[in-house]
């Protein structure tokens, strides 16, 4: 079936009637001593998208190429890629829309190589583990199990498709393994939000270190990545004020809200 | 609550050599492909390390007090050099910048007018630059 849509899809970067645009491929193999980018002319359609040109390179030109998609409409974050030096979903971003003569292709940053254009997502999700929200909660799944007031229906951390654009993207990542990330506080503050089961407390303690919320230092490079609208960064700063009311209260001898 | 116990050993991985792609200081300072706060922490990083790198400067500068009048005044005579006193225009340029990012970044830091941090950001350098041009004016006068 992929196949079959892969082959659908690639008549969008359509020989011999768009215009020749070179893309420049990161490339890389388990046991390489170092990465390299490989060469490639495709021609592209008003509408070619960068998948779509990456799907033709993979099935006209080098069949070794691996990259990871899936739906194709900015929904399931598999295609998260960085495209001239910026992070997007390669499945809507069109060749066009670039307005450049060479295309550079990488992986998403500061995350480990799989291959050529696809990262471990391990690194990613254990943050969200790292905070105790679970990547999915049951909770979103079972029939049965009610909804809170005012709550019409769950939804997977709201509109976070877990891409992990904004942990490309965020130059704090880039020199700090050890911080949360952007996807894991904006998650948090969901949880504290709307703990569902959790304690908000304890989740906000949990940001309420070096390596937590304050380690954000509002370049909002994530929240301009991000393809969901999640405002990683503007959930950061929440989170940040809720933890600043507390810190205040308590040094004038309230109590913690 | 013990399943939300921070566990900060499962955010990191061992090295794994050439496939660990982090960027390292590199994703601080490259500025290709990014956005006005992208930029914010740029330039915020940079003066920010160029005013400490003054402030031992003036130190050492300062010192100089200690070894008597000849050498404050033959200090003094360099000072009001047209180089040196380009150098206060560019000392200035990032006092201002760092310093007015600074108060964006307090706001912002502290959930304040999060939605409206791109106009802050330029709201303010534009009173920078502003008055960076009078006191550069100021300062070509003295010179």
């Amino acid at each position: 079936m992929s196949a079959a849509i892969d082959s659908h899809r690639d008549t969008h970067a359509t020989e011999g009637t768009g215009r020749p645009t070179r893309f420049r491929v990161f490339r890389y193999k388990q046991g390489d001593r170092a990465p390299h980018f490989d060469e490639f002319s495709v021609e592209v359609a008003e509408e070619t998208t960068v998948l779509d040109a990456l799907i033709s390179i993979r099935n006209r030109q080098d069949p070794t190429l691996i990259l990871r998609h899936s739906c194709y409409h900015a929904s399931c974050g598999t295609c998260g890629l960085r495209v001239n030096d910026q992070e997007v979903m390669a499945c809507v971003t069109k060749v066009a829309d670039l307005k450049s003569a060479v295309v550079k292709v990488e992986p998403i940053a500061n995350q480990t190589l799989v291959a050529d254009l696809v990262t471990d997502m391990v690194d990613f999700y254990a943050r969200f583990n790292a905070i105790g929200r679970s990547l999915i909660q049951n909770s979103d799944w079972l029939p049965e199990a009610g909804r809170p007031p005012g709550v019409e229906t769950y939804r997977r951390f709201e509109n976070c498709i877990e891409c992990g654009l904004c942990l490309s993207a965020c130059p704090i990542v880039a020199s700090d393994p050890r911080y949360l990330g952007p996807a894991a506080l904006a998650a948090a503050w969901r949880a504290i939000e709307e703990p569902r089961g959790l304690d908000p407390e304890a989740v906000l303690q949990l940001t309420d270190d070096a390596q937590g919320s304050w380690r954000c230092h509002a370049a909002f490079e994530c929240s301009e990545a991000c393809p969901a609208n999640v405002d990683p960064a503007g959930k950061i700063m929440l989170v940040r004020r809720r933890l600043a009311a507390d810190h205040l209260r308590s040094i004038f001898g309230g109590r913690h809200s | 609550m013990s399943d939300q116990t921070a566990d900060r050993s499962r955010v990191e991985r061992p090295d794994e050599g050439a496939s660990r792609r982090r960027r390292g200081v590199i994703g601080w300072a490259d500025p290709r492909g990014r956005r006005l706060g992208g930029w914010a922490f740029i330039l915020n990083r940079l003066t920010g390390l160029g005013i400490l790198l003054y402030l031992f400067m003036h130190l050492v500068v300062l010192s100089l007090l200690a070894r008597g009048p000849s050498a404050w005044d033959g200090f003094v005579s360099i000072a009001l050099s047209p180089v040196f006193l380009s150098f206060d225009i560019v000392l200035i340029f990032g006092l201002l910048l760092h310093g007015l990012n600074g108060i964006r970044v307090t706001l912002v830091g502290f959930g304040l007018v999060v939605d409206r941090q791109k106009a802050i950001f330029v709201a303010l350098m534009v009173v920078g630059a502003l008055a960076l041009i009078v006191a550069a004016l100021r300062i070509i006068e003295v010179g």
